[in-house]
């Protein structure tokens, strides 16, 4: 004999993953580290942007980086040249970082070195427009890429990641010459869905923008300055 | 994505005092969001296989994106890949009333009673 019944339940799909996020975060506020999730489509140069990052921050600030990568660790390998630690994870046929994953990663960092003296992490995310927008790994705020070539369309087609975003960088600028994408309407288009995200307009190659973006990494380290203070105090 | 929604379903089969067999799933997904249902709803008959949720139905409603403008005071009906402001006023999309719904609202299940089967009612 059957006996039906229907459980109400009503629970996010994403409450574990967002229980593991919430879980990093307080990891990251503990040691005064501010996390940045930088997300983009493959090839929008994410690595890149990370390598003039290290270039120019690791002087002034504590870095280390979590490389998500499908399979292999070239990006990882790319990274670690400027001798800061750097964290990879496969993340296999997964097309995206969760907050289990980089959970993993951060005890990896706090067994290999002390996490307090750390300012900053950056987790480059793997090459997905979609899925990433979804899941949280316990950042403070998203970094979104988008190159050039990619087309004005794309905040339009993929919603979520540019209504997420704390911070777009326009990419590849230095191409602007040859291509017909008009900057001005892809500003418009993410202004629409996200109109306090910060944009800044980039080229790796060329420096074009970059002293903006490491200002606005600054500014983030600043925002969170009393509590590392505080921190500081209490050890 | 399926990988989270047969987590989060075992979690609650396995914190149930006997497990239970479920028969229906019923997923709630807004049009803002990673998911698409076609696309959930394969991989999850692909992945079910060979696993307590062999023989589930998943069951998907749809919610629409619906944002409210606070100039007009009045919910709107974003285009999906096309307007994402305000139509009227084109004050940008910063209130989203639907559409980022990702849950499981409920879950159809029973339990074989064999007890009940075994002995006669006392009348």
């Amino acid at each position: 004999m059957h006996q039906t019944f229907d459980a109400a339940l009503g629970i996010n799909l994403l409450h574990a993953n967002q229980e593991g996020a919430d879980h990093n975060r307080e990891h990251f506020d503990e040691w005064g580290i501010i996390c940045l999730n930088v997300m983009s489509s493959p090839g929008a140069g994410k690595t890149v942007l990370l390598e003039r990052t290290l270039a120019a921050l690791s002087s002034e600030l504590k870095i280390a980086v979590i490389e998500g990568d499908m399979t292999t660790e070239l990006d990882a390998d790319r990274l670690r040249k400027y001798n800061v630690p750097v964290i990879a994870i496969n993340t296999g046929r997964s097309c995206h970082l969760d907050s289990k994953m980089v959970a993993g990663g951060i005890h990896q960092l706090s067994y290999q070195y002390n996490p307090a003296e750390f300012d900053l992490v950056l987790v480059e995310n793997v090459g997905n427009l979609v899925c990433p927008a979804e899941f949280e790994v316990g950042e403070h705020a998203k970094v979104a890429l988008l190159s050039l070539t990619e087309g004005e369309d794309k905040p339009l087609k993929y919603p979520v990641m540019f209504q997420e975003a704390d911070c777009l960088l326009i990419t590849k600028m230095d191409l602007a010459p040859h291509l017909d994408v008009d900057v001005d309407r892809i500003v418009a288009n993410v202004r629409q869905m996200n109109p306090h995200v910060a944009i800044v307009p980039v080229s790796a190659k060329t420096g074009e923008g970059l002293d903006a973006w490491f200002d606005w990494v600054r500014f983030q380290i600043k925002r969170s300055a009393p509590a590392k203070q505080q921190l500081s105090v209490v050890h | 994505m399926t990988k989270a929604l047969i987590i989060t379903v075992k979690d609650w089969w396995e914190s149930q005092p006997v497990p239970p067999q479920i028969s229906c799933i019923h997923l709630i997904v807004g049009k803002f969001t990673c998911v698409e249902p076609v696309s959930l709803q394969f991989a999850f008959n692909v992945q079910k296989q060979n696993t307590f949720l062999e023989g589930v139905e998943l069951a998907i409603q749809e919610t629409p994106l619906i944002a409210f403008c606070h100039h007009c005071q009045q919910d709107y009906f974003p285009e999906m890949g096309c307007q994402y402001a305000c139509p009227q006023c084109q004050y940008p999309m910063e209130d989203i009333r639907s559409g980022r719904e990702l849950k499981i609202d409920r879950i159809e299940y029973s339990f074989e009673t064999e007890d009940s089967a075994a002995y006669a009612p006392n009348l």
